[in-house]
């Protein structure tokens, strides 16, 4: 138990970290622009496609009318879901400008319904192993987690879960259904 | 010359108990344990081909000693799988069975017409039995040396007759042993994944197909499942004892491990639900299992006891690490990082001291370390769009290839005697399990029903 919660302790410390000094990058070179301490890099040059900086309260929530949200069941809100899904680069886990941006909007979102918790799926595309692209998934599911935190939502309410490449969502073997296949998959669990 | 005849008779249990089934209606299966190995075996005579040679065997159908269709069912199953069972490990030249469908059949097992089996080119021939007796079959079978005229090895087994494969199964097995000192795989069973039951995971709006454990025989006969819940259920790995299966399942919806005691019918979970926990391996002695987990915040390799204790980790690099096998002697550990850019394999000590890369291509997992004496990690490289199956020697350095771009090759895993590979193949439309040797000859496909993944080759 003790461990247990020495592990809790550290996973949050560690989650406060992540979210104040973005990304715990490896060594291997990955281009991915920190969230939000871009004005801190004064080495590195800035990326080409800078998105656009974080301002929380403009982003647009894709309008939904309220009574529609209260009244959705959790089936049809995930049919239907006002969080969008972000994409991947082929075995990369870094999120993209676009991903960012997609993540911003999700943020408003979850900012909107404090009460919802959501579960981010990881997926990958068929090119990788099963066994690697289970951990590949992994890292897409805690990168869009991470980033999320670091707009503010609260960690607690934000689980991840990879599946590799068990559950594709296109079953196509071509660009256009890999594509579709490499990405972290928001989930609304309750509301 | 020796001329004395090993006549062991032996008891049903033994037999039957290698055939032991789960039951499907109930998420850990229930069944006796397998047969305990080694009856006392003593080398007669070893069967020898001519002038140095191939020895050439000929199995044709047992002789039904009772007319009942059971009994007649079960003398043409026996022979034919005991001709598979034979031809799998490549010790003898096994003569096609349709060759000699004119021979006539032995009166009796004393009446072996020799001069028939001299003239096909035979220098063996497995001649027997089967008779219906109070609690099943009895039978019995014999290797005739052609040229001697005369019986060098001999079983006489008696059981149910539910699954007469388990005879010949049994028969190749000890007939190895003493005519070949070697150790057969023929009562050995592969674990995979499998979605042919075609049921939906429940708990979600996307169209998704369960994926449950399944065993079957090394050569995919008597498929039985082994969870029903309805979820993922993966990389299954088979404790040592062959009694136990270790997987990667989703039951709770977030990916743990679960032990499922086969034949006890209980559950384990070492992991206990703390972060997510993957792809775990039991040590050789069965009393630690290596797994990967994102418990720190991304994917790194530990190892539990079985009892859950005791937990330690072994690498620490804010890469990816993944995938994990242990040597055979369980002092050292294989794995996947992408530490340097790309998955490669690396060994470490298993105190998590000596890491080393071993590999060398664009894309290397699932490393599986072959059973002693041989010292190769067979693993799947990336070869074009997709991937084959690699073996590394160790000792050497040399990598060898297997399996040739047809369809994408993943997840190998070694049979016990070293000689053979499991291995998941997309060459024939969807993913389905294939057995082949370790020189990439004796291509084998086992399952055809529904996708199949992930075998792990029990001991």
């Amino acid at each position: 138990m003790r461990r247990d919660s020495r592990t809790l302790i550290a996973a949050v410390v560690m989650m406060t970290m992540i979210a104040a000094c973005a990304k715990k990058t490896p060594p291997v070179a990955r281009p991915m622009p920190p969230p939000s301490n871009a004005s801190g890099g004064s080495v590195t040059p800035p990326p080409p496609a800078p998105p656009k900086p974080i301002i929380e309260e403009p982003v647009s929530v894709p309008s939904m009318p309220e009574t529609d949200i209260s009244s959705k069941s959790l089936d049809d809100l995930n049919r239907d879901s006002p969080l969008r899904p972000l994409f991947f680069e082929l075995d990369s886990a870094d999120v993209s400008a676009s991903g960012q941006q997609v993540l911003q909007e999700n943020a408003a979102v979850l900012k909107k319904y404090p009460t919802w918790q959501v579960t981010i799926e990881g997926h990958c595309d068929e090119r990788g192993t099963a066994e690697y692209n289970l951990a590949l998934g992994e890292r897409r599911a805690v990168s869009a987690k991470n980033y999320l935190v670091s707009l503010g939502v609260a960690a607690d309410r934000i689980k991840t879960v990879s599946y590799g490449k068990e559950f594709p969502f296109d079953p196509g073997h071509d660009d256009s259904a890999w594509a579709k296949n490499r990405r972290a998959h928001f989930v609304i669990t309750a509301k | 010359m020796l001329t004395h005849f090993l006549h062991w008779k032996w008891s049903i249990a033994a037999v039957l108990a290698a055939s032991a089934v789960v039951a499907a209606s109930q998420p850990p299966a229930t069944a006796q344990p397998p047969a305990s190995q080694q009856q006392p075996t003593t080398v007669g005579i070893v069967l020898t081909g001519e002038g140095g040679s191939q020895t050439r065997l000929a199995v044709p159908d047992l002789l039904a000693l009772s007319s009942d269709k059971e009994t007649q069912d079960a003398a043409r199953v026996i022979s034919q799988v005991l001709w598979d069972d034979l031809n799998f490990e490549r010790e003898f030249y096994m003569i096609p069975r349709d060759t000699y469908k004119s021979i006539p059949a032995a009166a009796s097992i004393d009446a072996v017409p020799y001069d028939r089996w001299r003239e096909l080119g035979a220098d063996g021939v497995v001649i027997g039995t089967v008779q219906r007796v109070a609690t099943g079959i009895r039978v019995e079978m014999r290797l005739y040396s052609v040229r001697a005229r005369q019986s060098y090895f001999g079983r006489e087994y008696t059981g149910a007759a539910a699954n007469p494969r388990v005879y010949a199964h049994t028969m190749s097995d000890e007939l190895h042993q003493s005519q070949r000192n070697l150790r057969g795989v023929a009562r050995t069973k592969l674990a995979f994944v499998s979605d042919r039951n075609r049921e939906a995971v429940v708990a979600t709006v996307e169209k998704r197909d369960v994926k449950e454990v399944y065993i079957a025989d090394y050569d995919g006969a008597n498929p039985r499942r082994i969870t029903i819940n309805r979820a993922l259920n993966i990389t299954p790995s088979w404790s040592p004892d062959g009694r136990a299966i270790a997987y990667t399942s989703y039951r709770t919806g977030l990916p743990d491990i679960l032990i499922s005691n086969i034949y006890a019918g209980t559950m384990e979970n070492p992991t206990k639900g703390v972060g997510q926990n993957f792809l775990p391996v039991f040590s050789p002695d069965g009393s630690k299992i290596a797994f990967m987990t994102n418990r720190d915040g991304n994917p790194e390799i530990y190892v539990v006891n079985r009892d859950g204790s005791n937990i330690m980790r072994l690498t620490n690099n804010p890469a990816t690490e993944s995938t994990p096998t242990w040597s055979p002697t369980g002092t050292q550990i294989a794995f996947t990082s992408d530490r340097s850019g790309t998955p490669q394999i690396y060994v470490v000590n298993a105190d998590g001291s000596g890491l080393r890369r071993i590999s060398s291509e664009s894309y290397a997992d699932r490393a599986t370390w072959s059973p002693a004496p041989y010292n190769e990690i067979a693993f799947s490289a990336k070869t074009g769009p997709g991937f084959d199956i690699k073996i590394l020697n160790i000792e050497r350095g040399e990598t060898r290839q297997i399996t040739f771009g047809e369809g994408s090759n993943e997840s190998p895993a070694w049979a016990p005697n070293g000689r053979h590979l499991a291995f998941m193949s997309t060459r024939a439309g969807r993913s389905q399990i294939f057995t082949v040797d370790k020189d990439g000859r004796n291509l084998r496909q086992l399952t055809r029903d529904g996708n199949n993944s992930m075998p792990h080759w029990s001991q």
